[in-house]
């Protein structure tokens, strides 16, 4: 026993994601697509499966299908079909899903994740388009389940990962690159929590040097990337006390539960669905023109991973600056933007500028980046540059111009923020904090030259912020070595 | 002659000389459907629609029609003959509704059918038997028995039905009158409550050829709600039908008259191909080699899409209900199983059977997966010989319409009835019914033309030359007599 609790174990993971697409209307029938709307209002006899209903296939849906599978490096089978799923559940309106079996839309894609060891290529098996079910809502008072059908329909893109992931952290990474990719591609709003992507999770654990993958258990109801981690974290200690334990893993699905933070068995492999699957009869297979993958090809926009290259090889930004400016597509093109044709002011400190203040001021303000003036934003770092606002009155205009819209000279000027440039002034404060603070005028004298710092804090503290740090400092020094 | 006896028409020439009102056919219909359909039993519901007293001028052709209880009137309650159905109005008109409610037309009511069109005799109704207007103690085909039925009676002036896998030519060809199975794809299945996708197609019973070809020029056309129609011109078939068969090549199937074929029907088809070869047309044996696997083939694919197509009857959303009193497994798991057994008939629960096996997981690929590969072969076999021939004439049915109950307790039987008309359904083509002589007994004998996809005009052509040099057509039913 001691020699087994020794025993380390492989981790393996893949997982499957599903994205519903923001099309406008649903993706077998005219209805809207939208979250949040009364329950029952968006729906028809075509997606409510009403008898002698058909369904006519969105093209958009499609596109936008085509649009993330070529994002994510997968080629495309242009041969297009629909199979349907077959099985029980009031929220499945005509007894069966249609989705795409064994003709997926797309195979043999890839995305790179960041590791400890180096960048890791995590290939995705397929990718396939399919309809969203609607939403069963049980009530407690009523002692009922009610149904919601506006979600029927909606389409949904399922993402199938190879088993490459080899831990909790990785799965947790490989999810945050994947969304950032499609967050930049504008194809869904990607929202965990509005369940326009969601995550299961296949995991097993094998002994080091094993080449037979272990049982596996698939795990649902994960509402957040951080559960999704907790969930295999829980779960691969529990497979491997079991295994330590001598006792067998049961192929089965299991839920993860929120609170407890614990899975828990929700069906064996026995109880599993037979889902009968057989071609869609209703639509006719289509064959997707090269041409038009092509056309879809061009309108796919830097991708995350390499405008993180471009941004360090081409503005000298550190990885980690480089990576903040690019979790938001708007924000690294007002960077841009705002480096162009821009040679006096340092590129560094924009970036600066946009990752710490200006993030900060939109995100309070509920702002869009993109309704910032770039002329007001670059003449406020250049005032700083220039010695005439300190940083803290900067970072107090900014907070104004994000908020009111209003030109910096205005708020400057109203708040009477420019710098003391006027030298006697300058001296003046100086002089006043020296008498002020005879210890630790006495204290620099004797060596302690770091004291410095609490006096130009003083002086910035009597000047209302309005004085220049760095002047103060000079003049502090000058009069102490002559002093 | 009476008003409910005329064909559309030629009741479309007296409205629109005003010799006649929408309001005085009605009338007609009603009077005799009130007499004659206590012993028929062609219709399970009739409406009290009233006719527009002002027609527009787009309203065409202003003619009652009656139409199978599967397919969807607005508002209108549809039941596919099912008990599983009942009470379910649907809030939408099947395109081929909306289509005719523009020319004018008139809805009488639905007609009786096998229960999800499941059936050769119409005797799978929750609603009990229809009778052959021929003989009363025999079936009339199915499954639009009703809807044949209710035109060989007179009840009607034309009806729709659908055919699957023979279900609009057999029953006509029991009745005595004309039954189209359109090429898949040619009209709209919006709105047809289906039985299996891939093979349903909706078609127009009627009393004679022409009707048969104006009701489908009304009816067919591209729908963009229906991905599997074909967006191909229609043409205007009572016209173009009119033009002469000389010349044209026909082939007579050698698997279509083997042991089985009852030999009144034989006599009654060759009898038909000497007509056609006097009007100059050609014939010659053909062989359709995969002939003797259709039936195995149909029962795999139609009733695999069956046992999904009807997943949706499951008490949730509109139909019935049902749940046990004492709780047996679930609440949900016992009132699908109490929903669905109640909401059933046997043919129904047989056929959801057979179709959820073949497409299980280790039988897909031997029932299935293999039925889809010979219906490839069957197609071909199609292909095959419209390379060289214009069509192709069958016997519609082996024999005339049996007895009552005669075949119910033996599927087997039952399903051979279709023998030459489920080919048609697996290669997709299109083919008519029309009458073609009677058995000693009195009782219709059809005539089968098939032709290629989407060359029903041919089809119509030679089945409207046929009809003008017989008069089988004219022949009315003892009764009505």
């Amino acid at each position: 026993m001691a020699e087994a609790t020794q025993q380390t174990f492989d981790t393996i993971i893949g997982l499957e994601v599903h994205l519903q697409l923001n099309t406008k209307t649903k993706i077998f029938c005219g209805c809207a697509n939208r979250f949040g709307e009364e329950p029952n209002s968006l729906t028809c006899p075509v997606c409510l499966g009403l008898p002698g209903t058909l369904p006519v296939l969105n093209q958009t849906a499609l596109e936008y299908a085509i649009k993330v599978t070529l994002a994510l490096n997968c080629q495309i089978n242009t041969f297009v079909k629909f199979d349907r799923k077959n099985y029980y559940y009031p929220d499945l309106p005509k007894g069966y899903q249609i989705s795409q079996y064994d003709k997926p839309l797309a195979n043999h894609g890839h995305l790179i994740i960041p590791t400890a060891n180096g960048p890791k290529r995590i290939n995705i098996k397929r990718s396939h388009l399919e309809e969203d079910a609607g939403k069963l809502i049980h009530d407690d008072k009523l002692n009922c389940s009610l149904v919601d059908y506006n979600r029927t329909g909606t389409p949904l893109l399922e993402i199938v990962t190879e088993p490459d992931l080899h831990s909790p952290q990785e799965a947790h990474d490989y999810l945050t690159i994947l969304k950032l990719t499609l967050q930049y591609l504008n194809v869904s709003d990607c929202d965990m929590e509005k369940g326009s992507l969601r995550c299961d999770a296949n995991v097993s654990i094998r002994p080091q040097g094993e080449t037979k993958l272990g049982a596996k258990t698939e795990l649902k109801n994960m509402n957040s990337f951080r559960a999704v981690k907790a969930a295999l974290e829980f779960e691969v200690n529990r497979q491997r006390r079991l295994i330590l334990t001598g006792e067998r893993i049961v192929q089965e699905t299991r839920l993860w539960d929120e609170e407890k933070n614990i899975t828990v068995s929700m069906r064996s492999k026995e109880e599993a669905h037979d889902y009968r699957y057989f071609p869609e009869p209703d639509l006719v297979p289509l064959t997707i023109d090269s041409k038009i993958i092509e056309k879809i090809r061009l309108t796919l926009p830097e991708l995350p991973d390499k405008k993180l290259n471009r941004f360090m090889e081409q503005y000298g930004l550190s990885q980690y600056d480089a990576h903040i400016l690019i979790q938001e597509q708007d924000i690294a093109n007002f960077f841009e933007r705002c480096t162009e044709g821009i040679e006096d002011v340092p590129v560094k400190k924009i970036a600066n500028w946009i990752i710490g203040p200006m993030r900060e001021e939109i995100s309070a303000n509920k702002k869009k980046i993109e309704y910032i003036s770039i002329r007001e934003f670059l003449m406020l770092i250049r005032n700083v540059e220039e010695g005439k606002l300190s940083n803290l009155a900067a970072k107090d205009v900014l907070s104004v111009m994000v908020s009111s819209g209003e030109n910096i000279e205005k708020i400057i000027a109203e708040k009477g923020l420019a710098q003391i440039m006027d030298e006697t002034i300058l001296e003046k404060i100086v002089v006043s904090v020296l008498a002020e603070n005879p210890k630790v005028v006495e204290q620099i004298q004797q060596g302690k030259e770091s004291a410095t710092g609490f006096l130009v804090g003083q002086a910035m503290r009597k000047s209302q912020g309005k004085g220049n740090p760095k002047k103060f400092g000079e003049i502090i020094k000058r009069r102490l070595q002559h002093g | 002659m009476k008003l409910n006896e005329l064909s559309a028409h030629s009741l479309v020439d007296l409205l629109k000389s005003k010799k006649t009102t929408p309001q005085e056919v009605l009338q007609s219909l009603h009077a005799h459907i009130v007499q004659t359909d206590k012993s028929i039993k062609a219709y399970v519901r009739l409406n009290s629609e009233k006719p527009e007293s002002t027609l527009s001028e787009n309203q065409t052709c202003p003619v009652p029609i009656a139409i199978k209880d599967n397919i969807c009137i607005a508002g209108h309650e549809t039941t596919c003959c099912s008990k599983i159905l009942e009470g379910f109005r649907p809030p939408y008109d099947a395109t081929v509704i909306e289509k005719l409610r523009k020319t004018g037309a008139i809805f009488l009511g639905q007609t009786n059918m096998d229960e999800f069109a499941f059936g050769s005799s119409t005797e799978n109704s929750c609603y009990g038997s229809t009778s052959n207007p021929w003989d009363k103690d025999c079936v009339p085909g199915g499954s639009s028995g009703g809807s044949a039925a209710a035109v060989a009676a007179h009840e009607t002036i034309w009806a729709l039905g659908s055919d699957t896998g023979g279900s609009i030519r057999q029953p006509a060809a029991f009745c005595g009158v004309v039954g189209v199975k359109p090429t898949y794809g040619r009209v709209s299945r919006y709105g047809l409550i289906a039985f299996a996708s891939s093979l349903d197609q909706i078609g127009p019973i009627a009393k004679d050829v022409e009707d048969a070809a104006l009701l489908l020029k009304i009816i067919a056309g591209y729908d963009e709600k229906d991905s599997t129609s074909v967006d191909v011109p229609v043409p205007d078939y009572p016209k173009d039908m009119r033009q002469e068969v000389k010349g044209l090549k026909v082939g007579i199937p050698k698997e279509y008259f083997v042991e089985g074929l009852d030999k009144e029907i034989k006599e009654a088809i060759s009898a038909a191909i000497e007509v056609l070869k006097k009007l100059g047309v050609s014939f010659k044996e053909v062989s359709l080699p995969h002939t003797e696997y259709a039936i195995a083939t149909y029962y795999i694919i139609a009733t695999a899409e069956a046992s999904s197509n009807l997943a949706r009857y499951d008490g949730v959303q509109y139909g019935l209900r049902c749940r046990p009193s004492k709780t047996r497994k679930s609440p949900l798991i016992d009132m699908y199983e109490e929903t669905r057994d109640k909401g059933f008939g046997k043919e129904a629960k047989r056929r959801i059977m057979l179709g959820t096996y073949s497409l299980s997981t280790g039988y897909y690929d031997a029932y299935y997966l293999q039925g889809q590969k010979v219906r490839t072969l069957i197609k071909n076999d199609f292909d095959k010989v419209f390379q060289e021939f214009d069509a192709v004439i069958t016997p519609t049915s082996p024999t005339p319409a049996f007895k009552k109950g005669e075949r119910i307790n033996d599927p087997l039987a039952m399903y051979l009835s279709d023998i030459y008309t489920i080919s048609v359904n697996l290669g997709g083509v299109p083919a008519i019914s029309l009458p073609c002589g009677f058995s000693k007994t009195g009782l219709p004998i059809g005539l089968q033309i098939i032709t290629k996809p989407f060359d029903e005009e041919t089809m119509f052509r030679l089945a409207y030359a046929y009809e003008q040099h017989t008069e089988w057509h004219k022949q009315k039913p003892p009764q009505l007599k």
